[in-house]
């Protein structure tokens, strides 16, 4: 099980944050571009589900997998989107991004007066701490799928 | 003292009086400041409104309420976080006949514990920050209200009752280059 890379959303789909931990192939696009494209394709894919799905979508969490990787898309009711790309084996991830949302953004960024919501977090203690939180997680195994 | 050993369990949390005393000299610091009650009413409910769009995220994340369906189930969540912030439990009561409006009655109000309006102070809405972190809270749930104080137990009235009315449901922003 491997947690591959984490993006952070704000609700105006600005990219808040980033962090990869395992990542073999590059994209070939600019961070800002990557966003662009993962936030318009969540934006989609949210909306198309809305549409589509015979039960109500209200969780907040949705999750697609392709044959190599699984995504997992946990939206707080305030709007923020934490996307984790992990193996297609990983176990307890919705309960790994709830972590992440109440004790290391919340802890860290909301309680924070000098960061600024809106702005892209510059926080060194963020990522320490969410590096942290991800490593020790028992989704984060050393052993690449 | 009894007090020091109740806090040592938990250091993150400190007294309520602290926490009315504090609140009470901002207050006065603000009429020093703007000298002019409306001014100081407008600038506590900006406050309230700055401090509400982050106290939700604390919300979202200690509570972890479910969404709300209506007003209602809203009405009751703001209930959930009076008494999980401020140790009051609220009544909700006074529906408009549309569904659309509701009040927020406390019989006893922690932050204006130790206050005493002075004559000159009488249009002074000593707790708009408390409205003001109802209309930001909601705001970053997609919820546009206007809430305000129709009753406040320092001018004599028998409880503190602030009235909280539905606007609209806000929309998500649509992603550039997406219509």
């Amino acid at each position: 099980m491997t947690i591959y890379n984490l993006y952070l959303f704000d609700r105006d789909g600005q990219l808040l944050h980033y962090a990869e931990w395992t990542r073999n192939k590059q994209s070939g696009m600019t961070r800002e571009e990557e966003a662009k494209l993962m936030y318009g394709m969540i934006f989609s894919i949210k909306s198309f589900v809305t549409k589509v799905s015979p039960v109500d979508l209200r969780e907040g969490y949705l999750t697609y997998t392709t044959n190599k990787y699984r995504l997992n898309l946990y939206e707080t009711p305030s709007r923020l989107k934490f996307i984790l790309n992990t193996d297609v084996h990983a176990q307890g991830i919705k309960e790994l991004l709830h972590q992440i949302y109440t004790q290391v953004y919340v802890e860290y960024i909301v309680c924070n007066p000098l960061c600024q919501l809106s702005k892209p977090i510059e926080s060194e203690l963020y990522a320490a701490k969410l590096d942290e939180v991800v490593k020790q997680s028992p989704a984060y195994a050393s052993r690449p799928a | 003292m009894s007090r020091q050993s109740m806090r040592a369990n938990d250091p993150k949390k400190v007294s309520g009086e602290l926490f009315t005393l504090t609140y009470g000299s901002l207050v006065a610091q603000l009429l020093k400041d703007y000298e002019n009650v409306d001014d100081v009413n407008r600038q506590l409910e900006r406050m309230g409104y700055n401090i509400g769009m982050r106290l939700i995220e604390d919300f979202l994340a200690r509570a972890n309420p479910g969404r709300c369906y209506d007003l209602r189930d809203t009405a009751d969540k703001i209930q959930q976080a009076f008494k999980l912030y401020l140790g009051v439990s609220p009544s909700i009561g006074s529906w408009s006949p549309g569904g659309d409006e509701f009040s927020v009655v406390l019989e006893t109000n922690p932050m204006a514990e130790f206050v005493e309006l002075p004559d000159h102070c009488l249009g002074l809405r000593y707790s708009n920050i408390l409205a003001g972190v109802i209309r930001g809270a909601c705001e970053m749930v997609q919820l546009e209200v206007m809430a305000w104080f129709i009753a406040d137990q320092l001018k004599g009235d028998n409880v503190t009752e602030i009235r909280v009315k539905f606007v609209k449901r806000l929309e998500d922003a649509i992603p550039a280059g997406e219509d």
